[in-house]
């Protein structure tokens, strides 16, 4: 499975949405798009994964 | 007696000279470190003396010496699995990974020049034992040393498709080139340093026969590691953001291909998409069979 991504996992949200439920993975609260964005830029460089946009304000930490 | 030594010294030096021509040939994708250069040498010379010798030992009715050869490719077996261990164990220090199909086929076509480096020796040992005249036995080693290494040749990418610089473009958040999605970028900043720095090319298949070859995982990321190691490739271990990917358009079997580099020169980057051998293991003929040839109409 070296060349096929099946091996993705989702480690962490970071939503403005306050409503978003936690379950399973780490949500993080940002109160506005600045504040999301640095935080979704620092956890892809600490967990060395890479930020995806739900483009319903939650951003998804995956590591491929 | 001394003959035989004649003999078995020109063959083994034509046999070395056929191994060192590969390594020349081979040396962009060769990890080019003086230490796994002599290796390959001294596996060559060894090869090639067994070539060498096998005739003057049937002439001198050694039958049992010709077993040897079978031996010797027994042996040889091991440089395949050599190659491929080492690849693999660098494979994690690498920024864009090789992917297994590639280090297979690095692999195979290491094992597979030591059985030529074993074939010209042998062959020049036959004719100068037959011929008694160096210098035709010479140029008959280079002859055969030529052919040999045009039947070992691969195809390049630029026989199979048509590369041609593409667009990036962003759908949202969704990263495409031309009319192919290749990923979510989520980050903002991410987005913008792809749009200014990013190039991307269109590989298009010339028949359905590259169009599946085309669609192998393996030949997809040997283009990407080709070109990142060519061009660079602008990200460190933890930007992920910025791996160089190339993905396929499901329709017409085009692959986009998007990278970052280090270089920013399209004319280069179309260069080395064009010359990545054609994976041995990718490599794909439906049109040769019936089944395909019905399918394609």
């Amino acid at each position: 499975m070296d060349n096929i991504g099946i091996k993705e996992a989702i480690l962490a949200i970071v939503t403005l949405d306050k409503q978003q439920p936690a379950s399973g993975v780490p949500v993080f609260y940002a109160r506005d798009e600045k504040e999301r964005d640095k935080i979704a830029m620092y956890l892809s460089k600490i967990l060395s994964a890479m930020t995806h946009d739900l483009e319903n304000g939650t951003y998804i930490i995956v590591r491929h | 007696m001394s003959k035989y030594l004649v003999v078995v010294a020109v063959g083994v030096a034509m046999g070395v000279m056929a191994r060192l021509f590969m390594l020349r040939v081979d040396y962009r994708q060769y990890p080019s470190y003086p230490q796994g250069y002599l290796i390959h040498l001294s596996l060559g010379l060894i090869a090639s003396f067994l070539g060498a010798v096998a005739m003057p030992a049937l002439i001198a009715r050694e039958y049992t010496a010709v077993t040897f050869l079978a031996l010797a490719a027994q042996q040889f077996r091991d440089i395949r699995e050599m190659e491929r261990k080492s690849l693999e164990n660098i494979e994690d220090t690498e920024l864009v990974p090789r992917g297994s199909a590639y280090i297979e086929d690095i692999a195979k076509a290491f094992e597979s020049r030591n059985y030529l480096a074993i074939l010209t020796s042998l062959f020049t040992s036959l004719v100068l034992q037959f011929s008694n005249n160096i210098p035709v036995t010479i140029l008959s080693g280079m002859a055969i040393i030529l052919v040999l290494s045009l039947m070992a040749r691969r195809k390049k990418i630029n026989d199979i498709a048509v590369v041609r610089p593409a667009r990036i473009r962003f759908e949202n958040s969704l990263l495409c080139v031309d009319n192919i999605a290749i990923m979510n970028v989520g980050h903002p900043d991410s987005r913008k340093i792809i749009k200014e720095q990013g190039l991307a090319v269109m590989i298009e298949p010339k028949d359905d026969n590259a169009r599946a070859t085309l669609s192998n995982a393996g030949q997809r990321q040997a283009i990407v590691h080709d070109v990142a190691s060519l061009l660079g490739v602008k990200r460190d271990v933890t930007d992920v953001d910025f791996m160089p990917l190339a993905r396929l358009d499901l329709d017409t079997g085009r692959v986009g291909l998007v990278i970052v580099p280090m270089e920013r020169d399209m004319e280069s980057l179309m260069e080395a998409v064009k010359r990545v051998p054609v994976l041995e293991s990718s490599r794909r003929k439906p049109l040769e069979s019936f089944a395909g040839k019905q399918a394609a109409d």
